[in-house]
């Protein structure tokens, strides 16, 4: 039988305030336990909840870029529920009014555009963190993390397969650092999805029963969740089975999901208007005051690279994948490189290398200045295109090294001087009479050789254009 | 020292009749004398008093004194005080030293006043008798048989009792205003959102309000006027600029409509204590104010608002008393459930886990439309009740408790007789509207208390009402025989 898979995404993004969402206290990662935990992360008795205005507007920054409906009114829910890292025993949420409403994520699929839709973003606070075995028999609870802003963006059940979901969750994860709402750290968590899956018979109208799987905090997590839990869903239903609604993990290990508790265990959690807040009321001129703020978005820039820049498609939409990659690419683009060549260097030679390190090209050794260079002096027949993935080389490996210096001290700066070329072809037509004939016959191999000849001669230096018309020119006489 | 007002008190630390210190002394020293058989205080701490009575000695004799610098006033145990234990009147908070001031502590802190003590209430401020504390009950200096209301009834006390010139309390739904009924005093509870709730340990959010419980409502207005003040800590503080209710208080009352609503004096009303309260309308109208008849249709609909809407809210402040960070944590127990469950049952008392129950159930999908929704439906009602009042009233009067003290234990065993203790009160939480309890009379030698309402932040015109009767009657200076 065939199988249509259904899935739907829904994203915490962690938001890059300075401080918590209902509280002064700092979010940063990774210091000493519960040093980032004031009195209100503490939830102790009294203390109350003040609304991080800087989250609203990241939130309102993202409702902006994906082109939603943001709610004039919104309401902060309690959600009640009792856990050693949920100080408070509930958290703040929003259920019944979100402050974004319904919009749309476009994704490049083969080639192909397919929107997303975006059912809802809401604005709420991150739990603590329990930690085991760090002293012996016992437990640990860390509320540093207690309290983090989080916006979580849940969409329609609109994707059909891991590739899609993967790459809804690349272009969402793209999206939320080039607004700046996010730092897209997926390691610590700053971007984390549960993802819902279910499956049903090919073309049918009636969804299957979906499972969730929680917390991925990475692509290939998602992709190896997805296919696993596709199969398994497909296994069961074709071996006469039902699929019980469950919420489930994935164990990246061993590559499976397994369920951590089933629908009838599932908690009631008591959602509630949370008193301690007012409702949230955002007029218009708050929104065209932050529209006014907002970057160019990625979409409305690939359209420019293209038309202005004529940038191919595939080459606009790898330059604008990520807003770290565009400013590197921009800043090229100020130094005075060609953007076409910016944009194959970026692409191709900067891009495998950082790859193979594993790096973001922020971390790039190789500097735009220095990039900018190297794509100028090809630019300007200073080099050839071979020449100048040597001096790449180079400079990944030196990376405080001048370029012109690296071209100078590998001699690799191109003839293109026509008297020097000219005493070169000499030479080699002389001690190549068979090659002219030969060519004179009509083998059009024999030019080909004959430039190789120069070349070599040249020890690869001189400018092989020029090469070619000398050539042409001298036979022809 | 004894009987003097908190004007008279400041006037004479000016003229250094006595300091702080002496004045400090005097009422701890009546807080040992007469707290063993009142109960009025959980927490009494001499040291610490008397060092911030030295402070504020300081501060007279830098000539930078303000209208309550030096003076004692004893605190509800519900607001939490730096390096003061805070209970909250429950097992839970038993050992709990508070690290931070509320804000209501801290303004009090910052003009200098004295805290005298943290007083005794109602668990978690739920209870009208003050019998559900976890530090025993309190008891009524008019009769010591009787409760003093709750669940300010440590405050009560401490007022009626003269054990502190004036004290905080709280009022949830009807928490200052029903034991200041029953102990013969002044009460007020102000505007929902005109005194921070920060700090303010949490009972019912949407309901809690802060406010003075003193001798008279001169005093009260002096405290109000510390109390009040937009904090950037409570979201729902309201930003308004700060009155000063003591400029208007005595005007004149000529013409001051004055509504009665006809609900306030059909079932339930002992008929001793109406007598009581038509003597006051009277006396108002003598005053020259004129009485007119309202209704307020769904003031009958006002407890059962109350009792899914506070036990609900009331469910969820409740749950971060886990054991995990503070407070009571079971000494035994298996797991983590185990250690909920055994924390949860030792720290708190029936009443708390009655209300807990109430505002679990009422969330709780497929009952919360059938509860919780309506109930807030009706809350809306109530306060266009009051809206569509105002248009015919200055001020709503009526009696401020049902009955005067009732005999301790007497309805320990009936919650919803207790519950009744707070029809005329709970409404006006319903509706976030300033209300206030001034003592008019007596009912066997036990005191009662009239109700003034007014319309949002009308504070200084009940003050002014209450002022102006005050300054003709002199039921607000009787004190219970025994504690001189």
């Amino acid at each position: 039988m065939d199988w249509d898979i259904v899935i739907g995404i829904e994203t915490h993004v962690q938001l890059r305030t300075k401080s918590k969402q209902f509280s002064g206290a700092s979010i940063k990662y990774g210091s000493e336990p519960n040093s980032q935990a004031c009195l209100i992360s503490l939830a102790y008795p009294g203390v109350l909840p003040v609304l991080n205005k800087e989250s609203v507007n990241s939130a309102i920054r993202f409702g902006l870029a994906i082109d939603a409906d943001i709610a004039s009114k919104s309401i902060f829910a309690r959600k009640n529920y009792f856990y050693p890292d949920l100080p408070k025993g509930y958290q703040i949420s929003q259920f019944e009014l979100p402050i974004v409403g319904k919009g749309k994520l476009s994704i490049d699929i083969n080639g192909n555009s397919k929107d997303i839709r975006i059912l809802r973003a809401h604005l709420e606070e991150d739990a603590g963190k329990s930690t085991h075995g760090v002293i012996d028999g016992k437990s640990g609870i860390d509320l540093n993390r207690a309290g983090t802003p989080l916006l979580e963006i849940v969409t329609e059940p609109d994707m059909s397969s891991a590739e899609e979901a993967v790459t809804y969750a690349k272009k969402l994860h793209d999206l939320v650092q080039w607004i700046g709402i996010c730092d897209g750290n997926m390691q610590e968590g700053s971007f984390r999805c549960d993802v819902n899956v279910s499956v049903k018979k090919k073309g049918s109208d009636i969804l299957g029963t979906r499972r969730e799987i929680k917390n991925l905090n990475s692509f290939r997590f998602i992709k190896q969740a997805v296919d696993y839990e596709v199969n398994w869903q497909i296994d069961r239903l074709e071996d006469g089975k039902k699929i019980e609604q469950a919420t489930i993990l994935f164990n990246p290990e061993s590559g499976e999901t397994k369920s951590m508790r089933s629908k009838e265990e599932a908690n009631d959690y008591r959602y509630f208007p949370d008193p301690d807040l007012l409702p949230l009321v955002i007029s218009d001129e708050d929104i065209s005051e932050i529209k006014k703020l907002m970057p160019e978005l990625p979409g409305e820039m690939k359209l420019r690279f293209e038309k202005d820049l004529g940038l191919s498609t595939y080459d606009a939409e790898g330059i604008t994948s990520s807003r770290d990659v565009t400013q590197y690419f921009l800043k090229l683009i100020d130094l005075g490189a060609n953007a076409k060549l910016s944009a194959n260097w970026i692409l191709g030679n900067l891009f495998s290398k950082l790859k193979d390190k594993d790096l973001n090209i922020l971390n790039s050794p190789i500097l735009p200045k220095q990039l900018s260079t190297l794509i100028n002096r090809i630019d300007d027949n200073t080099i050839s295109n071979n020449a100048a993935k040597r001096v790449f080389e180079n400079l990944w490996n030196n990376s405080k090294k001048e370029v012109d210096l690296i071209i100078d001290e590998l001699g690799l700066k191109q003839i293109s001087d026509s008297n020097e070329i000219d005493v070169i072809v000499d030479e080699v037509l002389k001690n190549n009479l068979a090659m002219i004939e030969e060519f004179k016959s009509g083998k059009d191999k024999a030019f080909n050789a004959l430039v190789g000849q120069v070349m070599k001669a040249s020890k690869g230096k001189a400018n092989p254009a020029q090469v070619s018309s000398i050539l042409k020119e001298k036979i022809s006489k | 020292m004894l009987n003097l007002s908190l004007k008279e008190l400041s006037q004479a630390l000016e003229k250094k009749e006595f300091t702080s210190v002496e004045l400090t002394q005097f009422f701890l020293n009546r807080i040992k004398k007469l707290n063993p058989s009142l109960n009025a205080f959980i927490t009494v701490d001499e040291a610490r008093s008397l060092a911030m009575a030295e402070k504020s000695d300081q501060i007279i004799q830098a000539g930078k004194k303000s209208i309550l610098t030096g003076i004692p006033i004893a605190q509800k145990d519900i607001f939490c005080s730096e390096g003061w234990r805070t209970t909250c009147g429950s097992k839970m908070l038993e050992n709990f030293i508070s690290p931070y001031d509320s804000t209501v502590i801290h303004k009090f802190n910052d003009v200098g006043a004295v805290n005298i003590g943290k007083t005794n209430m109602d668990e978690f401020a739920m209870g009208s008798s003050n019998e559900t504390s976890y530090f025993g009950p309190v008891k009524n200096p008019w009769a010591l048989d009787c409760v003093p209301g709750g669940s300010s009834g440590g405050s009560a006390v401490a007022v009626a009792a003269r054990l502190a010139p004036a004290a905080t309390g709280t009022d949830t739904g009807g928490s200052i205003r029903q034991p200041a009924s029953l102990c013969g005093f002044t009460g007020l509870k102000p505007t929902y959102g005109l005194v921070s709730r920060y700090g303010m340990i949490a009972f019912a959010s949407s309901l809690d309000q802060a406010g003075p419980m003193a001798i008279s409502a001169e005093d009260c207005a002096l405290m109000l006027n510390v109390m009040t003040g937009h904090d950037e800590q409570d979201s729902t503080s309201l930003n308004r600029k700060k009155e000063n209710y003591s400029n208007s208080i005595d005007k004149k009352i000529d013409g001051l409509k004055i509504g009665i609503p006809k609900e306030f004096f059909e079932e339930g009303l002992s008929s001793d204590v109406e007598k009581v309260i038509e003597e006051a309308l009277k006396y108002y109208e003598k005053l020259g104010a004129k009485i007119v008849n309202i209704s307020l249709p769904n003031n009958y609909l006002s407890i059962p608002a109350y009792y899914v809407i506070a036990p609900a809210e009331a469910s969820s402040n409740l749950s971060r008393y886990d054991g995990v960070r503070y407070g009571h944590r079971a000494k035994e127990y298996d797991d983590l459930i185990d250690m909920y469950f055994k924390t949860r049952q030792e720290g708190f008392g029936d009443e708390v886990k009655r209300r807990i129950l109430i505002g679990t159930y009422v969330l709780s999908a497929g009952y919360f439309d059938a509860y919780y929704l309506k109930a807030q439906k009706i809350r809306r009602l109530i306060s266009n009740d009051f809206k569509s009042a105002y248009e015919k009233c200055d001020l709503i009067m009526g009696p401020s408790a049902p009955s005067v003290a009732f005999k301790s234990g007497e309805k320990q065993e009936d919650p919803l007789a207790m519950y009744m203790q707070d029809v005329f009160t709970i409404s006006t939480n319903l509706a976030g509207l300033p209300a206030m309890s001034i003592p008019a009379g007596f009912v066997n030698e036990l005191p009662v208390g009239l109700q003034l309402i007014g319309n949002h932040f009308e504070e200084a015109k009940i003050l002014n009402a209450a002022h102006i009767y005050q300054k003709n009657t002199d039921w607000h200076l009787q004190h219970p025989k025994g504690i001189d």
